[in-house]
């Protein structure tokens, strides 16, 4: 049966009122993660932009039950309450939910550690390709090219590619998601969610304030991103790629809309050579090719 | 037993419970107001999925008022006028 709008659920996970910016793209992935597992969901969370969003004591801007965890130790706590829940016998679906920095730079040992022990957690890391909360340094996901406030000419690395980094940890559940496509990313957190052992889900989440532009673009820019072909949705169960629905029309390389029209709407490409362009053009073309291989 | 604490084996922990407003009135953050004009609304649900603060309610059982947007909390971000498919939303300038 196809999801649809109709079916999602009211519930507010995400509350009103709560201390994201205007057009924050993690305020809809928790609301996406709210309407997918609603009361079955405990998320650790990490120092990040998500921890702002909560508030501070009397009140919480969501409505998870949250564990606030030193940097690099969210998937080693999200593993510990997994076992914990299970010796209780309580259903519940641990979720690791932690920004670039905290799955790919800091946390990335636990994260590693946890895959390898097959902990039976969902690992969603929010990528918004800097560190947003203190201030848009650079992370290692951070794309080739682009500005922040410790790259003012632009980042000279590539990204690092961490889904297929994860794939290659052998676990059963790879994916990556968009906050463009909510119903895909339900889903794909519904099937996360029924399957045993570590999962990993990679949100791609454009921020208006780090990537310079205008909040009201937030979904766009998340479209533009899968439509150029920069960001590609998959899922892989045990190893085996599929290329999700909306990225499907992409594997051919003529549908693919050119990847100036997502970079020209983002003032943190502003400055970018025709040569890096280039390069990220070439990029592109690699991430499919080394995907489609997997399929 | 509400408050900002948990008694677990005669222990105080501190805890805190999910609240409309942590972060204050946030609609008066907002520069630009979006306006919802039901004639165009073609009732797809698409502002109330992408609203990033849930400020956005679909009144299922009024059809002429399908969606109400509580302005005290609403941040004036625009994604709801830029997923609109029909320009039922239109931003116009906070006075």
């Amino acid at each position: 049966m196809v999801l649809t709008i109709k079916d999602l659920p009211k519930d507010k996970y995400v509350m009103p009122g709560n201390a994201a910016c205007p057009g924050c793209p993690e305020n809809l992935g928790l609301k996406f993660v709210g309407m997918a597992l609603g009361e079955k969901a405990i998320l650790t969370i990490p120092a990040g932009c998500t921890s702002v969003i909560q508030g501070l004591l009397p009140g919480s801007g969501l409505k998870f039950p949250i564990i606030n965890v030193p940097f690099a130790s969210s998937d080693a706590v999200a593993a510990g309450v997994s076992v914990a829940k299970k010796l209780i016998g309580e259903d519940a679906v641990v979720i690791a939910w932690a920004g670039d920095g905290g799955t790919a730079d800091i946390g990335f040992a636990t994260l590693s550690g946890a895959a390898e022990r097959n902990d039976n957690i969902i690992h969603i890391c929010v990528d918004n390709e800097a560190y947003m909360n203190t201030g848009i340094q650079r992370s290692s996901q951070t794309p080739l090219g682009a500005w922040t406030t410790t790259t003012w000419k632009g980042k000279k690395e590539r990204k690092k590619d961490l889904p297929m980094i994860m794939l290659m940890h052998k676990i059963p559940y790879v994916a990556t998601a968009s906050v463009a496509y909510p119903l895909d990313f339900i889903e794909k957190l519904r099937k996360a969610a029924s399957i045993k052992g570590f999962k990993y889900i990679h949100l791609h989440a454009p921020c208006p304030v780090g990537w310079r532009f205008d909040p009201m673009k937030t979904v766009s820019v998340a479209k533009l991103a899968v439509e150029t072909g920069m960001w590609i949705l998959f899922e892989a169960i045990n190893g085996k790629v599929v290329i999700s629905p909306p990225s499907k029309p992409y594997v051919d390389k003529t549908k693919r809309k050119p990847i100036k029209e997502y970079l020209s709407i983002q003032g943190r490409f502003r400055n970018i050579t025709e040569e890096i362009l280039k390069d990220l053009e070439r990029q592109v073309d690699e991430n499919w090719e080394t995907l489609l291989k997997f399929t | 037993m509400k408050g900002w604490y948990a008694v677990v084996d005669e222990i105080i922990l501190p805890l805190s419970r999910p609240t409309v407003g942590v972060a204050g009135r946030t609609g008066t953050w907002r520069v630009n107001r979006p306006v919802f004009n039901s004639e165009k609304c073609i009732k797809c649900r698409l502002c109330w999925l992408y609203c990033p603060d849930n400020v956005i309610d679909v009144n299922e059982a009024n059809p002429s008022n399908f969606i109400t947007i509580d302005y005290n909390y609403c941040k004036g971000c625009g994604v709801c006028v830029d997923v609109c498919p029909t320009k039922a939303l239109t931003l116009v300038p906070e006075r």
